[in-house]
Formats: structure tokens, C-alpha cells, sequence
């Protein structure tokens, strides 16, 4: 029982060029990770990893048990194929047929239009459906996710001051939210390792009320109501309104509270990944370490057999009538009758945490740290909400809107709280609202925008990202694809590729490998060495 | 749904709005906040309508 198990947060991003309104959103996205492989070219000469390895993606398996057909699919649902940027995206984009050459200088991309690219922190960037997308290094623990989770929104951020420092290149924002408050909706997904062996059913029962009620102690926060923004006030949540499922495979449409979908990147029979798309994406870092670290712990729980045994009768409407209302008072109906508020079945789970650590002595820094920060969490919001705005986001949020809207004498349905809303979101540190907070000091940082700097080039030392993002610093030349379980080297002389398997996210480390890589041995006697 | 939990949850967000305004009267009473918010001024999007209208994105996971 502890927070330390394999995880890894994905960030997509809103991107917005102000002076193109209707600019595709594919090309955009796909210009953000070409302006990062410029910074990273323009460093080190040359970038690697830039080919993503599909062979073991499998977003169509089904944790229940069956695998969906692929013609029952969604389009947005086929994430195992390579996204193409053809002619007639190029052709639509705004409708103008100079669009391309706009966008992409031809001095600044005299090479190939890149949709992905492996990063030397063991990352992923690429282009998501219609958003840049950065997915975190495999971490070990919630402290690491955060950092990791930070330097996407610093390498977001170096992409978007290159496209600012381009003369001639329209500027393009992004926004680490996940709404535009006119029916769309893109995610921040949590991945968490998790032995095979554990029932999918009580994942399920162990998670669902967990989930409808986290989002007190960390969601973002957001103006307006139901999918479409259309009923004005201030709701806890980016993301509950767009939820309609208890359990579901898909991602994009029907999004279920428990995503199904079974595609562990490790090996089969031992894990499965669970994949969460509830959360919503948090500018805080004290947010992102109580979405972790309590989801870990709820985890160990579920593992151990000590989950709390709680049913909501109806998970979806708690969900969004706990975000409806943020003063906390709500309660929700349980299957047994009862009716508690989210901050009570939280104290529920909290409770139970603190019992399981106990007993199964799980002293170690991190978990007592989280255990601590979340029973602190519960008590400030039950006495004084306002007070935890500090750590968590949606309040740090609702009390600067609160304290604008009072100032200027407007009520919530004003646009310029719906533009606080949206700028809230805003990466770049002058004109994001939360980094001005954070500036001010009035927003708990746990990690130096040094170390933050550092992650974005660095891989965590601890899981098999060490290896992926190593190799890519190091062999640049050599590495043709990547995946989360595989790297692909071109070894000179040789006929086809070397691929080795990463498919335990435990191997790969430092303590495994690092003495290898600083060996500085040629690309043959490496692979030789790993072959042995 | 039935019918019971339907006027359940009108009962939930009526009692909800009347709790919001106790919230929001309580709130904004900081030292320095004033200096905070003429900064927020300055940097907020100069035509927040425009802005609000104009931020369209596409569909995602």
C-alpha cells in the first residue's frame, strides 16, 4: 500500500491562432511540434525518434473481455494509424491554398512535416486528432508524474516562442484546459500500471464513486454549464459535463467514467494500463499531486481487496451535480439509500487509505506526504472553501473570478469571466491568469522552473523512459521509431532494423543501462551489448 | 430516471444556487487584492467577447 506504482499523465492542448480564425487545427497542431523540433535541430544538430512504432497499439481491445470491430468504430478511435496531413488538409485550412506555405516557412521546415516526435525526457509529441498532444515519460511515482507532467508545458511553451520569434508566422496560443465551452471536449488522461490479475469489476466499483467525487480536491474549474457552456455560473469541473457513461471504450464520444479500453504497452499477461480520461488538466501542481497521488492510493486499495464498498445510485448525474455546485453541499444518493456530499464519501476513501497504510506499514515519505495533503485538502474545503486556493486549482480560480466579478459589478455570465476562463489556461507566463497567481506566489509550487527546464530534456532514471530518452540524446542517427514498448535502431551494414522490446516498464533504468550508455560505445557494439 | 430522482436533483440545484451566493458575498476580501486585479485588467484579452467567440476547437479524446 503506497503511491509508488508506474504512471504517466497526457496533456492535450487547445491551440489557437488569433490572427488565422478558422486555421485548421491539424496543421496548427502539427506546427507546434515542428517548431520543437526546430529548437531541438537548432541545439543538437539533429533530431531522432521521429517515427512512432504502431505495432503494439491496440485501442480497440476492450478490458471487459472482447475486442470492438473496426468498422463499428469511431474515425477518432483508431489511434493505432499514423495521422496524415494530405493535401486537402492543407486545402481546407481556412480555405486558402497559401495557408501551407504560411504556415510552414520554408527556411524554418526545409524537411519533412513531422506528426510525432519522441523526446530526449522519454515523451511523446504529437499530433492528436486535432490537438498537439504531450505525453508524459513513464514515472514511478505521483511527485515525478508532476514534474514530468510541467515540462510538457515547457516544451509546449518553447514551441510557441519559436512560432513568436518567426517573422511572417501568424503567433499560436495554447491553453491547457479542456473545453472551448461550445461543445468540445479534449483530454488529460492518467495512465496507471496495474497487475493483470486484479478483476476488471472491482476496478470498476472501487473507482466509480472515487471519481465521480475527486474532482473537489482538483478539477479546474469552469464557467458555464452542460456541454455547450449555454447555463451561466461556475461549475468545479472542465470535464464532467461531457461525460454519459459509466464504462466504455471510447474516448471522444459517449465518454464513459471507466474507459475500457485494453492496451497495456507492457506485457499482456502480467498488466494492464488503466486508462483514465475523467480528470481534467491542472496548471497547479499541488492539483496534479492530489489527482495522482489519491487515485494511487484508491488503487492499492482496490488491489488489496480494502476498497470502501460504496454504489452511487446514479454515477453520472452525481458527477455533474457535485461539479454544479461549488459550494460542496450537495449530496448524492447512494445505492443503499443514503445521501453524502463528495467531501464525506472522499473522507470515506481517505479514511480508508489512512487505515490500509496503516496496517500494511506503508511509511514512506511520499505516501505519508500525499495521505497528509489530502485530509488537509478535505478539512479546508469543509470549513473554509476559499481558503484552499492555494493547491487547488478550481478554487484558486472561482476566488480571482469571484474577486473580479465583484470589483467590475458583473455577474458570471459576462464575457469577460468566460475569457478569465479560457485565459486561466493560457501556457505562456504573461498572459496565462493562473501564472500570474503563481508569479505572485499566491499558487504552491513544488518543483523550481530549473528543474522543470531540466525534465524536459531529462528522462525519469527509475523506468524504461531512461532507456528511450537516452538512446535518443545519444544515438540520434540511429533511432528510426519508438513506442512506449520498443525502440528501433538503423545499424549501418545491417539489413533491417534492430527493435528492441521495452515491455517491462520497470527495466530500462538507470541503475540497468546507464553504465552501458556512458560507455559511449559505437551504435554496432551497443546493440551487440543489448543482444547479448 | 424516474420522476422522484428528477425533482431530487431540482431540489439539489436550487439548494445550490442559494449556496453559491453565500460563497461569492464571502469571497474577494484579501490584502493585495487590488493590486492583483488591476494587473489581471491589464493582461486580460482586450476584447474578451471577441476572444470568447473566436476560441473553436475541434473534437478530442
Amino acid at each position: 500500500m503506497s503511491v509508488h506504482r508506474v504512471m504517466g499523465l497526457e496533456t492535450e492542448y487547445g491551440v489557437l491562432a488569433p490572427a488565422m480564425p478558422g486555421a485548421n487545427a491539424t496543421m496548427l497542431s502539427a506546427q507546434v511540434i515542428n517548431a520543437y523540433a526546430a529548437t531541438i535541430r537548432e541545439a543538437r544538430g539533429r533530431i531522432a525518434g521521429t517515427h512512432w512504432d504502431y505495432t503494439d497499439e491496440t485501442p480497440l481491445n476492450d478490458a471487459r473481455g472482447f475486442v470492438q470491430p473496426r468498422a463499428q468504430a469511431d474515425p477518432s478511435q483508431l489511434t493505432d494509424v499514423e495521422p496524415e496531413l494530405d493535401a486537402e488538409q492543407v486545402a481546407l485550412a481556412g480555405g486558402d491554398v497559401t495557408i501551407g506555405s504560411t504556415l510552414y516557412d520554408a527556411g524554418e521546415y526545409d524537411h519533412e512535416v513531422l506528426m510525432n516526435m519522441v523526446l530526449g525526457n522519454g515523451a511523446r509529441l504529437y499530433v492528436d486528432h486535432a490537438h498537439p498532444e504531450y505525453s508524459s515519460p513513464e514515472t514511478t511515482n505521483p511527485f515525478d508524474a508532476v514534474l514530468w507532467d510541467q515540462a510538457g508545458d515547457h516544451v509546449a511553451l518553447a514551441a510557441v516562442r519559436r512560432i513568436e520569434s518567426l517573422a511572417g508566422l501568424p503567433d499560436v496560443h495554447l491553453y491547457k484546459n479542456n473545453t472551448d465551452n461550445k461543445s468540445v471536449s479534449y483530454g488529460a488522461h492518467e495512465n496507471y500500471l496495474m497487475p493483470r490479475s486484479v478483476p476488471f469489476d472491482s476496478i470498476t466499483a472501487g473507482l466509480i464513486p472515487f471519481f465521480a467525487t475527486r474532482q473537489v480536491i482538483c478539477a479546474s474549474g469552469r464557467v458555464g454549464r452542460g456541454m455547450l457552456g449555454s447555463h451561466p455560473g461556475f461549475q468545479v469541473s472542465q470535464r464532467a459535463d461531457f461525460f454519459e457513461a459509466q464504462i466504455g471504450l471510447e474516448t471522444t464520444i459517449r465518454r464513459p467514467i471507466i474507459n475500457t479500453r485494453d492496451e497495456p504497452h507492457a506485457h499482456w499477461e502480467k498488466y494492464r494500463r488503466l486508462h483514465v480520461i475523467i480528470g481534467d488538466a491542472n496548471l497547479g501542481q499541488v492539483s496534479t499531486l492530489l489527482r495522482t497521488g489519491t487515485t494511487a492510493l484508491v488503487l492499492s486499495m482496490i488491489e488489496a481487496g480494502t476498497a470502501p464498498e460504496l454504489e452511487l445510485r446514479d454515477p453520472v448525474a452525481a458527477l455533474q451535480a457535485i461539479s454544479h455546485d461549488p459550494t460542496l453541499k450537495t449530496k448524492v444518493e447512494l445505492a443503499d439509500g443514503r445521501r453524502l456530499t463528495a467531501l464525506e464519501i472522499q473522507w470515506i476513501y481517505a479514511r480508508a487509505a489512512a487505515e490500509h497504510s496503516g496496517a500494511t506499514d506503508a511509511t514512506d515519505e511520499a505516501t505519508v506526504e500525499i495521505q497528509r495533503r489530502w485530509e488537509e485538502t478535505l478539512q479546508l474545503l469543509e470549513t473554509d472553501i476559499m481558503a484552499a486556493a492555494s493547491t487547488v486549482d478550481w478554487v484558486a480560480k472561482y476566488k480571482l473570478m469571484t474577486s473580479y466579478a465583484q470589483r467590475h459589478g458583473l455577474d458570471f455570465s459576462d464575457p469577460r469571466i468566460a475569457a478569465m476562463d479560457l485565459q486561466w489556461a493560457d501556457i505562456r507566463p504573461e498572459k496565462g491568469l493562473y501564472h500570474r497567481l503563481a508569479a505572485r506566489g499566491l499558487m504552491e509550487t513544488l518543483y523550481s522552473p530549473e528543474q522543470i527546464a531540466r525534465a524536459a530534456l531529462n528522462p525519469p532514471t527509475d523506468t524504461r523512459a531512461y532507456f528511450r530518452g537516452r538512446v535518443l540524446s545519444q544515438y540520434p542517427e540511429h533511432v528510426v521509431a519508438a513506442s512506449w514498448d520498443s525502440v528501433s535502431f538503423t545499424v549501418p551494414g545491417a539489413r533491417r532494423l534492430e527493435r528492441i522490446a521495452t515491455l517491462e516498464p520497470l527495466r530500462g533504468t538507470k541503475a540497468l543501462v546507464g553504465d552501458l550508455l556512458d560507455q559511449q560505445l559505437s551504435i554496432h557494439e551497443f546493440i551487440a551489448t543489448l543482444r547479448s | 430516471m424516474t420522476q422522484e430522482q428528477h425533482s431530487g436533483q431540482r431540489r439539489e440545484e436550487a439548494q445550490a444556487q442559494e449556496t453559491e451566493q453565500e460563497v461569492t458575498a464571502a469571497a474577494g476580501q484579501d490584502a493585495g487584492v487590488d493590486d492583483l486585479l488591476d494587473e489581471i485588467d491589464g493582461v486580460l484579452e482586450r476584447n474578451a467577447e471577441e476572444f470568447v467567440r473566436g476560441f473553436v476547437q475541434k473534437g478530442g479524446q
